[in-house]
């Protein structure tokens, strides 16, 4: 198992945070909107140095991504930024039709998505964004798994021409991945070689995938461990390749198991190469409130779910 | 009656002339709001704006228009193509397969003109206060225009816009509302009333102004009055009062036309009453 170590934690919105301010000084086109969660997202350094490309909507994220889309015509790439819950659900329609359908190039920035925003609650802790941002065509979907690969491809997505969203989150959590790192959209990022099981995960669960492989090398079990930032469009080929070579998948994600990553790899498989897959995932239920931790693990989506999850899928192979 | 005013109305006859054909031709569409906004959308874009029919979708250095009730697509349509938008011979295929002219309008089959997709209501004002931002930024002085229908003031994401405009001086911005009083379930006073309405714009900050949507005379004057309101830290609104179903007898008066293709007969009764200006398509 190849080791992974870090010197620093940070919470990935603040790897957005960075990111739009450095596209922001690279790019004139860049502009910001926020509806009334400017600090939480982040969006302070960006709005102090470019006050004439921001916009405060105020508490009205339908209006926001209409002003969004009607800022592309005339070429601006707009950034919008709330949390995951009223990024998707709360605006859907407005999403669909004034953006994925009318091809905008607006970039849906969501923080606190997920179990790990915490003690807010089930409100607040959206589990279904990922499936309903992918099922829109045209749409990009991204979750990236730590601070340098948030603010890595908050900068890649300005270059991008299309409707993205960009899904990140509140807690604060190991940083250790390169921070030079060159963002690929819709390529996966090889975290460990492996031959025994295919471990594929997301967001916040990919440092878990990883304390998971190491525990799996003290019971003797090889892990292949590939980071999947992209969910749309994703790294079809490089999924195959691997259960090709160990013969069964976990997936791991932050999210629903009804149409999150697990899904989307699921459906590769079956039209390719059936193999034995467990989720580790929600189980079709909302959240509530507790801290992230206590939250992870009641809802099985921490390093000990993982090792679980692997040990089973390897006895179905 | 000045040469221009029935230059205009000539172009408007045959815009409605074409709004029948249409919505015969596929035997489903909206003709009622459309006809009832003949004369705004002629007005518009053969005289009030300064528009370029060799599209760009940026709309750089000119200024642009939103139709926000996507569901009276025969009209914008019509408007473009004998504005030149696209050869009217297309407008043969609204509604149809494989055709750019959707049910309702859209940017994803590439129809020159069209600069988002509508249809689900209560979006396009958020659209246009977006694509006004754009032009301050651009340092682009041309203004943006947006047609609402009175029946989409029901949605609430219109108010986060409305409020939206004022306090941010979007000031060229002229959004019309087309106030024909109907919509599906019948009478707008019935299914839920407006209110006051130009009280309402006036208390979220807006330069309001009214018009007579079907007098061609009234609505160039209000157009050009509400052009040299802008650039004065308001947003300016016009409340457009029009009769759905303009033009044709029995599609006026009621809620009815809404959404309903003529048969043939009626297809011959409304054509009867609809000079053929320009040439068919």
């Amino acid at each position: 198992m190849k080791k992974y170590t870090y010197t620093d934690k940070k919470d990935t919105r603040s790897g957005f945070g960075a990111g739009l301010h450095e596209v922001g000084q690279k790019n004139s086109d860049v502009v910001a909107l926020c509806a009334d969660l400017v600090g939480s997202l982040k969006m302070d350094a960006f709005i102090k140095d470019f006050p004439e490309r921001f916009f405060q909507i105020g508490i009205a994220e339908a209006n926001m991504m209409g002003i969004a889309a009607g800022l592309t015509i005339g070429g601006k790439i707009p950034y919008t930024g709330t949390f995951a819950n009223f990024s998707t659900g709360r605006v859907y329609d407005q999403i669909r039709q004034s953006i994925a359908y009318s091809g905008k190039n607006v970039k849906i920035c969501a923080s606190h998505a997920g179990l790990t925003l915490g003690e807010d609650g089930a409100t607040h802790q959206i589990l279904e964004d990922i499936g309903l941002m992918k099922m829109l065509p045209g749409m990009t979907v991204i979750n990236p798994c730590d601070y340098n690969q948030t603010k890595a491809a908050t900068i890649a997505i300005a270059e991008h021409d299309g409707p993205v969203y960009l899904r990140f989150g509140r807690p604060v959590v190991p940083i250790f991945t390169d921070p030079n790192q060159k963002f690929e959209i819709g390529k996966a990022w090889m975290v460990n070689e492996g031959s025994d099981v295919t471990i594929i995960a997301t967001g916040h669960l990919v440092w878990e995938a990883i304390q998971a492989g190491e525990q799996l090398a003290t019971l003797g079990i090889d892990a292949e461990i590939i980071n999947i930032h992209t969910i749309k469009p994703l790294d079809e080929e490089a999924i195959l390749k691997s259960v090709a070579k160990t013969g069964c998948v976990v997936t791991a994600e932050e999210h629903n198991r009804l149409g999150g990553l697990g899904d989307s790899v699921a459906q590769v498989l079956v039209k390719n190469n059936p193999a034995p897959q467990e989720y580790v995932a929600v189980n079709d239920s909302f959240g509530e409130s507790g801290t992230p931790a206590q939250l992870m693990e009641k809802y099985g989506l921490n390093a000990a779910s993982i090792v679980s999850a692997a040990q089973k899928v390897i006895k179905r192979k | 009656m000045s040469a221009d005013i029935a230059k205009l109305e000539n172009i408007a006859k045959q815009v409605r002339r074409d709004i029948v054909r249409m919505v015969h031709g596929c035997q489903s569409g909206h003709p009622g709001g459309s006809l009832g906004c003949a004369d705004f959308f002629v007005a518009l874009y053969f005289h009030q704006m300064e528009h370029n029919p060799k599209f760009n979708l940026d709309g750089i250095g000119e200024d642009i228009f939103f139709l926000s009730n996507g569901h009276i697509s025969p009209v914008f349509y019509s408007t473009l193509a004998r504005a030149g938008y696209f050869d009217k011979s297309e407008l043969a295929t609204f509604r149809k397969i494989d055709s750019r002219l959707q049910g309702h309008p859209t940017t994803h089959e590439h129809l020159p003109g069209i600069r988002v997709a509508s249809g689900s209501l209560g979006q396009g004002l958020s659209v246009a206060i977006g694509a006004s931002r754009a032009k301050k930024l651009n340092n682009d002085d041309k203004l943006v225009y947006v047609l609402m229908g009175d029946g989409e003031l029901q949605e609430g994401q219109v108010w986060e816009a409305a409020m939206y405009a004022p306090h941010n001086k979007v000031d060229n911005l002229i959004a019309t509302i087309d106030l024909n009083g109907q919509q599906i379930d019948g009478p707008t006073e019935r299914v839920l009333s407006l209110g006051n309405l130009k009280a309402k714009w006036e208390a979220f900050g807006w330069d309001v102004l009214e018009a007579k949507g079907n007098d061609m005379a009234q609505l160039t004057e209000t157009l050009a009055e509400a052009k040299s309101r802008t650039g004065k830290g308001k947003p300016v609104m016009i409340l457009m009062h029009t009769e759905m179903g303009y033009g044709v007898d029995f599609m006026m008066g009621s809620h009815k036309w809404h959404g309903v293709a003529p048969n043939d007969e009626q297809l011959a009764a409304a054509l009867v009453q609809l000079e053929e200006t320009l040439g068919d398509y």
